[in-house]
């Protein structure tokens, strides 16, 4: 894929890239910066247009899924919005959608209690910290029960502990929901903890070196994370990042979500 | 309470250092408010019709600010022609453009102060709320996009929120500068019931303790008018007040 810049250089951002992900998977993508990782995302998502290739998401181009609220997204920073309380917040795609008073209100409430903040519907988001703020934002992603969501390093900005909580989290929503999960990250560890599958990328020009599939058992846990296998698994990914890898090339992306 | 003390102190200060040395430029307080008493109802009528044609002003400047605002963050053409122009009229001294007004308004009609405290009044509100309506985060716009929102949805779900405390603080200053603009425009001219008028003629007649009144009651009008616009505010945007004093 080639992008075109207002200086009008061209910067091959990111080499074709063939990956297939069946409904309710979860899979991560890691790599450096500058690999291309949020570029691919955003492609999957709609929200840039590849120069060439095909993205499918449950049997549609990426644009018509946008076009029919396929998706929810969660950005690295929660893009919450100062003027709404978390209740506002949540229901905001909601309202988009034209979705009734009362269906908003049980839909909302549903999702801020599935991601444990029933209790602070009235409040304002500098009211809450930065974990709490991008549960919201999830809540929020989930509103319209989207059937793939994409999450662009959510967590990047908490600190550790608060991240491995809201790892746990995320598996559990997952789990609840059956949603497709395409998460990118820059932590091994994360990506290992949270997947069925790592996509390795590397950058210059961005692609996948490897994929890793992780066998680990569900439910995940804190005993996962101290389980020999995670560590053989971190290690593997680790390698990969680092170009050991084998290469993974063809022409066409799909991202297959659940159905319904 | 401190701000209080200060006040009272000064007040006091004022007092002893002017009284008992007869008419002067500066009158002590007691002078200024026995003037002001026996002059009640002329300054009552004059505040009344000072305010009136500032608040006028503001009204008509901030209605012309939004609309001008809004047509330049829809049409990039409009912003391209209205801000220079904009900004070059908010370039002309006030002073120069206070008796062409006059004349072309009437100088005893108070449209006239109205259209000069309009013309102080609108340059802040437009380039506020342009502001305000253009400069949103990226990232909103980008979440917008993923619901696939039409610019209908996006101006009155993003823009028009994130452009109300800019609106406001425009409007407080605006506040301000309104009787500013209707007492400048009374000084070169208008009926004798204004209080721009009254503050000339007391002066130009050696009354300086009337003047005095006609001042310090021309600040509290303005002073009154902000209080007003601060709690409109408050109910407006809760949340934004509620950001700030939460620090």
């Amino acid at each position: 894929m080639v992008f075109g810049q207002a200086a009008s250089t061209q910067t091959r951002a990111l080499e074709p890239i063939s990956l297939t992900i069946p409904p309710g998977e979860f899979v991560s993508l890691i790599g450096p910066s500058g690999c291309g990782k949020s570029t691919l995302l955003r492609i999957v998502g709609d929200l840039i247009q590849p120069t060439a290739g095909v993205v499918e998401v449950n049997a549609k181009s990426a644009h018509e899924a946008r076009l029919d609220h396929d998706y929810g997204m969660v950005f690295q920073a929660p893009v919450l919005f100062d003027w709404r309380t978390v209740e506002a917040n949540v229901a905001l795609p909601l309202e988009v959608l034209g979705v009734s008073r009362s269906e908003r209100q049980a839909r909302v409430r549903a999702m801020l209690d599935l991601v444990d903040l029933g209790g602070f519907l009235q409040h304002y988001p500098h009211q809450l910290s930065g974990g709490m703020q991008q549960r919201v934002a999830i809540a929020r992603a989930l509103a319209l029960a989207p059937a793939l969501l994409l999450m662009d390093e959510p967590f990047g900005a908490l600190d550790e502990m608060t991240r491995e909580r809201l790892n746990a989290e995320v598996l559990r929503i997952w789990a609840q929901t059956a949603t497709t999960i395409v998460f990118v990250t820059h932590s091994i560890p994360e990506a290992v903890f949270l997947s069925s599958r790592v996509v390795v990328m590397s950058a210059r020009p961005g692609r996948v070196t490897n994929v890793v599939e992780i066998d680990l058992p569900q439910p995940r846990n804190e005993q996962t994370r101290e389980s020999d296998r995670y560590f053989e698994l971190v290690t593997e990914v680790r390698e990969s990042l680092r170009g050991r890898g084998g290469q993974v090339s063809s022409a066409r992306l799909r991202a297959d979500g659940a159905v319904g | 309470m401190p701000p209080l003390f200060v006040f009272l102190a000064v007040i006091l200060v004022w007092e002893l250092a002017t009284s008992g040395t007869g008419r002067r430029v500066i009158p002590p307080p007691s002078a200024i408010m026995l003037a002001g008493l026996d002059n009640f109802e002329v300054l009552g009528r004059s505040t009344q019709a000072t305010f009136f044609e500032a608040i006028g002003g503001l009204f008509i400047g901030s209605l012309a600010g939004l609309l001008v605002a809004f047509a330049s963050a829809r049409w990039l053409i409009a912003r391209d022609v209205l801000l220079p122009i904009g900004i070059a009229a908010s370039a002309i001294p006030i002073i120069a453009v206070a008796p062409i007004l006059n004349n072309w308004f009437g100088v005893l009609n108070p449209l006239s102060k109205m259209m000069m405290a309009a013309l102080l009044v609108f340059f802040p509100v437009m380039i506020n709320v342009t502001r305000g309506l253009v400069d949103v985060q990226p990232a909103s716009l980008e979440l917008m996009r993923s619901y696939a929102a039409s610019e209908r949805v996006v101006l009155q779900k993003v823009r028009v929120p994130n452009m109300l405390p800019f609106f406001f603080t425009a409007l407080k200053v605006g506040t301000t500068l309104a009787f500013i603009g209707a007492l400048v425009g009374e000084y070169f001219g208008g009926t004798s019931q204004v209080l721009g008028r009254i503050v000339l003629q007391s002066m130009s007649s050696g009354r300086f303790d009337l003047a005095w009144a006609g001042i310090l009651i021309g600040s509290v009008a303005a002073i009154a008018a902000y209080l007003v616009v601060s709690l409109i505010e408050r109910v407006a945007i809760p949340w934004h007040h509620a950001l700030r004093s939460d620090g």
